[in-house]
Parts: C-alpha cells; structure tokens; sequence
C-alpha cells in the first residue's frame, strides 16, 4: 500500500517541484524517469508473489479508500512508467535546455508530471469517488496539454471531457446512496441489495467512461485533438490517457458489478468495439496527413478492448477463456501504449525532417533517417498485430477466446482489424522507401531523440519475444476456473 | 426549517436554474446562475449541511461567478456576443432529448434507492482517533485524506493549465488588466472597508475548521476575494507569474501535505498520522493549504499573464 501510494505521489512531488523550479525545472526527468520506472518495477516484483494493497491511514473501507494492485495493474503501471519516461525525455528536445523560461516550456512539466499522477493514480485505485479525481486531474492536465496544438480542438474535448465526468459523478453518487460505499468489492457484495438504482448509475458511469475513451460513435473529439497537438503530447494523449477510463470501465463492470452486466449490455460493447475498429480503419486508411492516420488509427485500435467484454463473458462465471480474453486486454493495453507511443514520436521527428506533415512528404525519407523509420516500422508491426509483438499476443489472444467461446463473428472483425491495420500502416511506410535518391532533410534539435521511439518500439516488440512473465502477472488475479483454462489458450 | 419555505426554496432554485438556462441574454443567465448557486447553499444550510452550503456559495456561486463575469467581459471585448446564434433546432431538441432521458434515469434511480443513512454513524464513532469535532474535517483530512490531497494538486494542476495560455511574448507578466479607480470612489472605500473583515472571517473559518463548520478550502476562497478586491480597487497590482515568493506560496499546502503523506509511506502508513499527533498535524496541513488554496484561486481568476507592466 505504501509502495501504491508512492507511484501516485511521487510525480505528484515532480508536479509540485517543476512548478518552483522554472526553466531548471526540465532536468527533473533525469531524476523522475529512473525513480518512477524503478517504484513500478519493484512493484511488478511484489505483485508477482500475490497482489498488493491496503487501506491508506489505517481507515479500512467504506470509511477510508483501499489501494489495490493486481498484476494487470502493476503490468499496465510499468509500461507507463517507461512509456512516459521515454516520452518525457524525449520532450527536452522541445521543452528543456538551458533556454530562458517561457510558457510552454515551464508549464509542459507540470502538467506532464500530473498526467502521469492521474494514470498511477486511476490504476492504483478501487474507490469510484477517489477514481473521478484521479481521472479530472488527468483531464485537466491532458486538456491544457491538447491546447498546446489546437485551442479549438481541446475546447472540444474539454467539453465531452467534462460532460463524460459529470455522467460518472452522477453515477458514483448515486452508487454510493444505493448501497453506502463507493468501494468496488464493497460494491460487489452489496449490488445485488439495490439493482435497479446500481444498474442505472451502471449506465450514467458506462457513458461517462465511453465518451472519455473515445468509443465509437463518441469518439469525435479524438482524431483533431490528438492529431493537432505537439509531437510529445500527441504521443502522451494517444497512448496513455484514453486508457485510464477505458481501466475504470473495465473495473467498474468486471470487478464492482460482475454478474450485473446482461446480454444486452455486453453485446453492445462488442458491437461498438466492431464498429470502433472497422470505422477507425477506413478512416485510417483514407487519410492524407500522417498524424491524422495515426489518431484514426487509435480510434480502432480502441474498439479491440471493447471486444473484451463479450470475450470474458462480462464477467459473470470464469470460463475457460477467461483468462485468455483478461489477458488479451492486457497485452493490447500496454502494446498500444509503447507502440502508439512510439509511431507517434517516430512520426513527429519524421514530420520535423521532412518539412511537412503530409504522407506523400515522406518519399525516401528511411534513407535519410534511418533509425526513425526503422522505429517506426517497429511500432507498426505491433499495431498490426504481426508476430513476434506484444499487439500480436493481443490479437493472438483474443482470436483464441473468440473462437473458444464460438464468437466466430468478432474473430472475423479482429482478423479483419488486423488487415485494415496493415493497409494503413502500409502507406506511409511504403512512402518512406519510395524512390531512389535521399531526400535532404532538416538536423533534428537533438541527435538522440530518434532513440526514442526505437526504444518503444523495441519494447513494444519484447513484450511479445518475452510474454510468458507478463501474461503471467497479467491473469495472476483471476479465479481458479478461469486461470485453469489458460494452459490450452496459450501459444 | 418549516415545509413552506422549503416548497418555496425549491421553487426558486427551479425557477432561477430555468431562467439561467433559457434566457437569450447571457449576461442575464449568469447572474440567474450566481443566484442559483446562492439558493443552492441555502438549501444546503436547511438540509444541516453547513461545510456544503459555506462550500457552495464561497465556490459555486461565488468564484464561479466571477469567472463567468470575466468570461463574459471578455467575449463582449472580443465582439462575441454580437454574433453569437442559438444553435438550430435538431440540436435543441437531441439536447432536450439526452437532459430529458438523464432526468428520467437519475429520477427512476432516486425513487428505487433503498433507505440507508450512510456513514454518518461511523464517522461519528471515528472522528475520535483524530481528536477533531469537525466530521467533515474528519473526512477530508482524516479518513478519505487521499481525495483531498489530489484535489489541492488539482488545484495546482489548474493553474499551470491557465498560465499554459499566456502570450509567450508577455510570460513572467502580470496576470488580468490593470485596475485603477477614484481614491474616493465606491470601489476605493470597499476595498479599504472590507478586506480586514475578510481577513477576520478567513481565518476564523480555518481556526474554527477543526471543531465547527469552516476548513482550507471555504477559507481559502474568502482570503482569495479578498486579494481580488484590494485588486480591484486599484491598492494593489496582481504579482509576477514568475515571481519565486509567488510561487513557492502555491506549492506551500500541497507540499506539506503531501510531504506528510509520503513520510507517513516511509514510517509504514501511508497517510497516516503519529499516534495522539493527528490533530496537530491536520492543523498544520490545513494551515498550509488555506494559504496556498487562496493564492491559487485568486491567481485561477487572474488568469494567464497579459502585460509585462
């Protein structure tokens, strides 16, 4: 529990550090990034024996608030440690040196530090009113940091932000006037005594959580946002703080409510999540500019944790397949965050090199830049789910619990997925070997910034070489009958 | 409170949230929101829910309204008010459509709620350990500490969010407009008059936190209303967004308090107090807090830098 509470609190404490330390205020990634990795890490160890956790102060709940780690929390608190580690390290490039002081380059730090609270905080948490702050302080932060692109396009989304916070708040009240407690296993003991009211704060919160997660048909506000702002933000938005509400989700329903969701509920996640995956991929693949390819394709990829619903049975019994849809979520939440990460850094330096962000400016540009465009094509690999990756094990994954649990039709919209991905992706790479000559391009601010996106790529790619530890620790929470059935879903 | 003024308060709070949502004039609906927010607290105040009401109107009616004033201000500067159109009529009607909808669900909800009174008998039990006669104090310092804890580095989070908006042409500047008024004008004499009151209900409100209705936040707000009207009437200008004194005051509440949560972490509890310690350092905290709380809002409604001098 005090480990829990150190990885929100410590970069909180580098929220609180950066504010005072003006333009010097960029070096503390130097000192964040090694820290905050390291505490998720010693976490993963910890969780690896059982899962962690306690009641913070002593104050057991319904009185007090409980932090909790199972091993897809400590797997999912890692990977954004080193996603926002890269990403903060990156951002020196724009927002550090020894320049004197200006707007963005002191505000970036504070707000960036806070983004990563609200995520540490979000899966550390158990408490539904302790989850809406942690989810507003990430908003907060991932406003203000949109607006650093478009004013307009981060209006946008503070309004759905906000409107999709208000549902859950809604909803979290009325849970904790339905049954006096806003702990989920409290929840879960107590739901069955006030079902209507729990299912209709259920759906207040589901709403909420959909319009923050951008699910289809909720998801306008993403591609603008995402795809206007600066490369680091971009990469910081897309990667990790549509995940956050979508963990929250998927706690409130498997967690607090299990059992509660009906077929009704749980076909409509599958049916957005396939609409989500193949609506994001025409647009995709219609695209013009690279960063907007790169936000549709967040759209779709988002739609897949949505089949996890229908896969895992919502919950409600542990099938054999289970463990193998849980575990599917997990590898495709921490692979799109390292890759998403990744293609959308690879992207900017390559938007920077070439002098335009248009898919056709990239003609030749992988021999121009190689390591980026070696980055790139990494990241996009596991997007499209090829082996060895950790997307693959994701899609592997879901594959084999579709199929085990005879859902043969969103077996089809993940292959399908799957290939709509590859035409996507394909365009830009295809352009970036186009031609003969080397294009001429413009230095980079900073020679090891292209190491950036290799690294997310490369870990995107290690998560599928080396996936029997984390999947593992992924599935290590789940009841015995779903945990027995995992031996045959493995590879 | 009797049933008739309840029926008429509720009355009211209807009739002013349907003025400040269908009125054309904006102007108008922020005031009928400003008088809302001032029913609202008195509902709070006849449901016993002192801490809320204090909360609702220093916050909900009072600094909100401020903002949207400003807000409004500026859109007039801007020329926005001219040309702003009602949205067309499919949208009015799917908007109707979804509040109707949430109205009827939240209704439905409200009627099937099993009677149960909540935590109110625990935290009684409890507040105890935490030698503190204030329950809500208890809560939020005490009990669910962690939520408050987060919410003042909200707060934090916030203002780099507004000052994230300055012209870099002007960053380090003074935020808001430059206030001068007639040394015997209205605003002269209020701005001389009321602040030392303000100041004397500030702090009364965080000393008596601990045992009666008051804390951080509501006498955080006060002191803030007090800074903007000594600003407004022209005694003071706001200070530099780069000053370090400035800023090591915003920082001030929230590194205590969440120094005190982490050295609690290193001792074994994590936002624990030492044992017959608590109230003394829940005292300390909400001290911290009032001061940084205040500065922040006060520098939340400034708004990003806007002028070098």
């Amino acid at each position: 529990m005090n480990l829990l509470f150190a990885l929100a609190g410590a970069p909180l404490a580098f929220l609180l550090a950066s504010l005072i330390a003006g333009r010097h205020g960029a070096r503390l990634i130097w000192i964040a990034a090694p820290v905050i990795t390291a505490l998720a890490f010693w976490l993963a160890l910890e969780t690896h024996a059982r899962p962690q956790g306690g009641a913070l102060g002593g104050w057991m709940p319904p009185l007090g608030i409980a932090l909790e780690a199972d091993g897809l929390g400590a797997v999912l608190l890692l990977t954004c440690a080193l996603t926002a580690s890269v990403t903060g390290l990156f951002a020196l490039g724009r927002y550090g040196g020894a320049r004197p002081e200006s707007a963005r380059r002191y505000t970036f730090w504070p707000l960036f530090y806070g983004l990563w609270a609200g995520m540490n905080a979000v899966l550390v948490s158990r408490d539904l009113f302790n989850l809406y702050v942690a989810i507003e302080l990430l908003s907060i932060c991932a406003v203000a940091l949109a607006a650093f692109g478009s004013r307009q396009a981060a209006v946008n989304y503070m309004m759905i932000a906000l409107a999709g916070s208000l549902a859950y708040l809604l909803g979290a009240v009325l849970i904790y006037a339905a049954l006096g407690t806003l702990d989920m296993s409290l929840i879960a003991q107590r739901a069955p005594e006030a079902r209507a009211s729990v299912l209709i704060a259920a759906a207040l919160i589901t709403g909420g959580l959909m319009a923050k997660t951008a699910l289809f048909p909720l998801h306008g506000w993403l591609p603008p946002a995402h795809g206007a702002a600066p490369t680091a933000v971009s990469a910081l938005l897309s990667a990790l703080v549509v995940k956050a509400s979508f963990v929250i989700l998927a706690r409130v329903w498997f967690e607090g409510l299990p059992g509660l969701a009906g077929a009704g509920v749980i076909t409509a996640f599958g049916v957005l999540g396939a609409a989500a995956i193949v609506y994001g991929s025409v647009l995709a693949i219609t695209q013009t500019g690279l960063k907007a390819l790169i936000a549709y394709s967040t759209v779709a990829q988002l739609g897949y944790l949505f089949l996890v619903f229908p896969l895992a049975g919502g919950g409600e019994s542990a099938t054999p397949w289970t463990a193998g849809a849980w575990g599917a979520m997990g590898f495709h939440l921490s692979a799109h965050m390292l890759a998403k990460a990744g293609l959308f850094l690879a992207a900017g330096l390559m938007i920077y090199g070439a002098g335009g962000g248009r898919i056709a400016d990239l003609t030749g540009l992988a021999r121009a830049m190689p390591v980026t465009s070696l980055a790139f094509g990494l990241c996009a690999v596991s997007l499209m789910g090829l082996p060895p990756s950790g997307g693959f094990m994701a899609k592997y994954l879901m594959l084999i619990a579709a199929l085990a649990s005879g859902q043969w039709h969103y077996a089809l919209v993940i292959l399908a997925g799957g290939l709509m991905a590859a035409a996507y992706l394909f365009k830009p790479l295809a352009r970036l070997f186009a031609g003969t000559g080397t294009p001429a391009i413009r230095a980079l601010p900073h020679r090891s910034m292209a190491l950036a996106p290799l690294v997310l790529g490369a870990a995107a790619i290690a998560l599928g070489l080396l996936s029997a530890e984390p999947y593992a620790l992924m599935v290590s929470g789940l009841p015995e009958a779903g945990e027995a059935g995992l031996e045959e879903a493995e590879p | 409170m009797s049933l008739a003024f309840d029926l008429a308060l509720c009355a009211f709070i209807l009739g002013a949230a349907a003025l400040a949502v269908a009125g054309r004039n904006l102007f108008g609906s922020v005031v009928f929101y400003i008088v809302y927010g001032v029913l609202i607290a008195l509902a709070w105040l006849s449901l016993g829910a002192v801490d809320v009401a204090l909360a609702e109107a220093a916050i909900g009616a009072g600094v909100t309204g401020v903002l949207l004033i400003g807000a409004w201000q500026g859109m007039k500067e801007a020329g926005a008010l001219e040309d702003s159109q009602a949205p067309p009529w499919p949208v009015r009607l799917w908007a109707a459509l979804g509040a109707a909808l949430t109205g009827g669900l939240v209704i439905t909800a409200i009627i099937a709620l099993p009677g149960q009174d909540g935590l109110t008998r625990t935290v009684a039990d409890e507040q105890g350990a935490l030698a503190l006669g204030n329950p809500v104090t208890a809560v939020l310092l005490g009990f669910r500490a962690y939520d408050t804890l987060l919410e003042t580095l909200v707060l934090s989070a916030a203002l780099a969010a507004v000052w994230s908006l300055s012209p870099e042409r002007v960053w380090g500047g003074i935020p808001g407009p430059k206030h001068v008024s007639r040394p015997d004008g209205v605003m002269a004499s209020f701005g001389r008059l009321l602040p030392p009151l303000g100041l004397l209900v500030g702090v009364y409100l965080v000393w008596a936190g601990a045992d009666q209705p008051g804390g951080a936040f509501q006498a955080g707000t006060v002191l803030a209303a007090v800074w903007i009207l000594i600003v407004l009437s022209g005694l003071r200008d706001e200070p530099r967004v780069s000053s370090l004194p400035l800023r090591a005051v915003i920082i001030a509440g929230p590194a205590v308090f969440l120094g005190a949560g982490l050295a609690g972490a290193l001792a074994g509890q994590a936002l624990g107090y030492p044992p017959g310690y608590a109230r003394t350092a829940i005292l300390i905290i909400e001290y911290a807090l009032t001061v940084s709380i205040a500065a922040t809002l006060a520098l939340l409604i400034a708004g990003p830098a806007r002028r070098l001098s």
